[in-house]
């Protein structure tokens, strides 16, 4: 006969209140693992679809996605021309907020290198890959754009042509691509009145030098757009992306280009630690705390619910004891009703997430390896919260039942 | 130790507290139950009798004395010189004022738990608490759980969990106090009729004046102290 299940058909009702009670909690502990697994595979998502072997970037830093990283858009020519390189390209990458509809968006722009590269590696859900160096945009699902709807970025507007899942930057925001040259133009997109007044102060700077007294048509030239003039430096990329030439060695690439004064490399497994070490690391290691807190939280509250069912059964198992039941049969009851708790507990958490977490504003990622070690968890905690209720019901004297 | 008792006390003593607040329940209170024998043990309240009852059936152990079941000695003062949750399961029938039923489990199931915690099996426990459960009339309360039984009922399921293993010795508490008249003197009539063919030791703490007829032996205790009756008179 099955005590433990007797029990809890007897209180029906109240035993599961107490299981979905204890399933929200270990829901929560399961989606803080899960937002913990989606921070770190956001964070390196990018670089692992992107798939470039080596990142060159800004001397000294740590790359675009971790900092902002600045180099000439000649260094994609400059790398690629150093043997080994198989083909390079232009990264450019950086956040923007606008308005869209009455509401706020942050998209996170992301250049590619076209023609070379048009997004044909994406994740495409919907709609296909660039078809044209200007003015179409594939968009994440994330950011809530239709498919044909169009988008006004800076100076111009933009037409939603594909749209992906999950391409999401470490900060959480959606990842729309354009061609570089595109996200150049939104990066650095000035107002008309500001290029009026820029090029008025570049008029004032040059009569304040005799030579363009002597020489007139300079100070005409400084007034042209800065795109046109020779001596200004064109726009800027936010980094090079180099496939290593099969056969090569990435390593001696890299220390090629490397030995170059002003740039820096990263191979893909550097960037992924970077950014894990750097930008995402705190909110990682504070997730991570975090669900350590909670699955405390959840076993303390395990073993008092154990132990307050125990101690509503104290004249039962006093009667048990009476009629010799031996404390085996005791212990296995309690023991048996903390594990239902736990797995029945378990079940709910699973199922209420699996409705909730896609609702929630950033990935939660509820890996194979990480649902076992919960339920490796919730076992364990199942069965270290009955020993409370154990220790108290070996405690009572079959002299209690009459008592 | 003789092997022809079914019970036997040899000068138990129960004292609680200590010092001023020493309080002494029981007293050198010995007594021998022949297999077979059904003991009746009248006393007023707090004479002692819940106290030796609780001694003799190895819940409440005593300060010193000895209690011997079936020829074995079994408590020596307060030291267990065998299992006692074993023994009491094999060789022990309790019933009690209160009925004292498990309330998570139904008629059936509170007289089926002593059976396969005896290490029968389920069947053979159920079709056994069925047999018992109809020859104390309340076999279509077989499905109630004690919440939904009378005190009457209650009591009978309780006595039918005691029978159920068939045990040496029954102690019985005030067991036809929820019973009317005719279930009390039927119930009665059981634990002699138990105890004459399974050659069990009875003993009977009761306030009942009606049935004392039904007991082999009376005895009285006052102050701790149990002697035979004076007043009562067995019927043969």
């Amino acid at each position: 006969m099955n005590l433990a299940a007797k029990d809890i058909r007897h209180n029906l009702g109240r035993f599961a209140l107490t299981t979905i009670g204890v399933g929200m909690l270990l829901m929560i502990v399961m989606g803080m693992g899960g937002i913990y697994r989606g921070i770190i595979e956001d964070a390196t998502l990018l670089i692992d679809r992107i798939g470039a072997d080596l990142w060159v970037v800004q001397r000294d830093t740590r790359g675009p996605l971790a900092e902002v990283s600045r180099v000439p858009s000649n260094l994609v020519y400059r790398v690629a021309a150093v043997p080994g390189v198989a083909t390079s390209r232009e990264f450019v990458y950086h956040t923007i907020q606008r308005e869209h509809e009455g509401q706020p968006i942050r998209i996170s722009m992301l250049g590619l290198s076209w023609p070379t590269d048009k997004g044909e590696w994406l994740p495409l859900v919907a709609g296909r890959a660039l078809r044209q160096n200007h003015f179409e945009l594939i968009a994440d699902r994330s950011l809530k754009l239709q498919l044909g709807e169009r988008i006004k970025l800076g100076k111009e507007t933009y037409t939603v042509v594909g749209l992906t899942a999950n391409m999401i930057s470490s900060g959480g925001d959606g990842i729309a691509c354009v061609t570089t040259s595109d996200a150049v133009a939104i990066q650095f997109d000035v107002a008309g009145e500001a290029v009026r007044l820029e090029r008025e102060a570049r008029r004032a700077r040059g009569e304040r030098y005799d030579i363009t007294s002597q020489q007139p048509a300079l100070l005409e030239q400084s007034q042209k757009p800065s795109a046109e003039l020779p001596p200004i430096a064109p726009a800027q990329m936010s980094a090079v992306l180099v496939a290593v030439a099969p056969g090569h060695d990435a390593e001696q690439v890299a220390a090629t280009i490397a030995a170059w004064g002003d740039v820096t490399v990263h191979s893909r497994d550097d960037q992924c630690a970077l950014l894990l070490e750097g930008s995402v690391d705190k909110a990682r290691r504070q997730i991570g705390l975090f669900r350590v807190l909670l699955t405390v939280i959840a076993a303390i509250i395990m073993a008092l619910i154990l132990y307050t069912l125990t101690l509503d059964k104290l004249h039962s198992i006093a009667l048990l004891k009476l009629i010799g039941a031996p404390n085996t049969v005791i212990a296995g009851m309690i023991l048996q009703q903390a594990l239902m708790l736990g797995v029945l507990g378990y079940g709910i958490a699973y199922a209420l997430g699996q409705r909730l977490f896609p609702q929630f504003p950033r990935r939660v990622i509820l890996t194979q390896d990480d649902l076992l070690q919960l339920a490796v968890i919730v076992l364990v905690i199942s069965v270290l919260s009955s020993l409370l209720g154990i220790w108290k019901a070996l405690r009572v004297s079959p002299n209690e039942a009459i008592a | 130790m003789n092997n022809d008792f079914a019970i036997e006390t040899v000068k138990l003593t129960k004292v609680y507290g200590s010092g001023n607040t020493e309080v002494v329940a029981m007293r050198e209170a010995s007594m021998r139950v022949r297999r077979g024998e059904v003991v009746a043990l009248l006393g007023p309240s707090g004479s002692g009798k819940s106290t030796f009852l609780t001694a003799v059936g190895l819940i409440n152990p005593p300060t010193s004395g000895q209690v011997v079941i079936g020829g074995r000695l079994v408590l020596d003062g307060p030291h267990a010189r065998t299992n006692l949750s074993k023994f009491r399961r094999q060789h022990m029938g309790f019933i009690f004022q209160k009925s004292n039923l498990i309330p998570f489990l139904n008629a059936c199931e509170n007289v089926q738990i002593a059976l396969q915690l005896n290490g029968r099996t389920r069947s053979v426990a159920r079709r056994r608490a069925m047999e018992l459960l109809d020859y104390l009339g309340v076999a279509d309360r077989a499905r109630n759980y004690p919440s939904m039984l009378s005190g009457g009922q209650q009591q009978r399921v309780a006595v039918a969990r005691a029978l159920a293993n068939q045990p040496s010795v029954i102690l019985a508490d005030e067991p036809t106090a929820a019973l009317d008249s005719h279930r009390g003197r039927q119930v009665m009539e059981l634990f002699a009729k138990v105890a004459h063919e399974n050659g069990a030791g009875v003993i009977v703490v009761t306030h009942d004046q009606r049935a004392l007829d039904v007991f082999d032996t009376i005895y009285e205790m006052e102050d701790g102290v149990i002697r035979p009756s004076q007043a009562a008179v067995p019927a043969e």
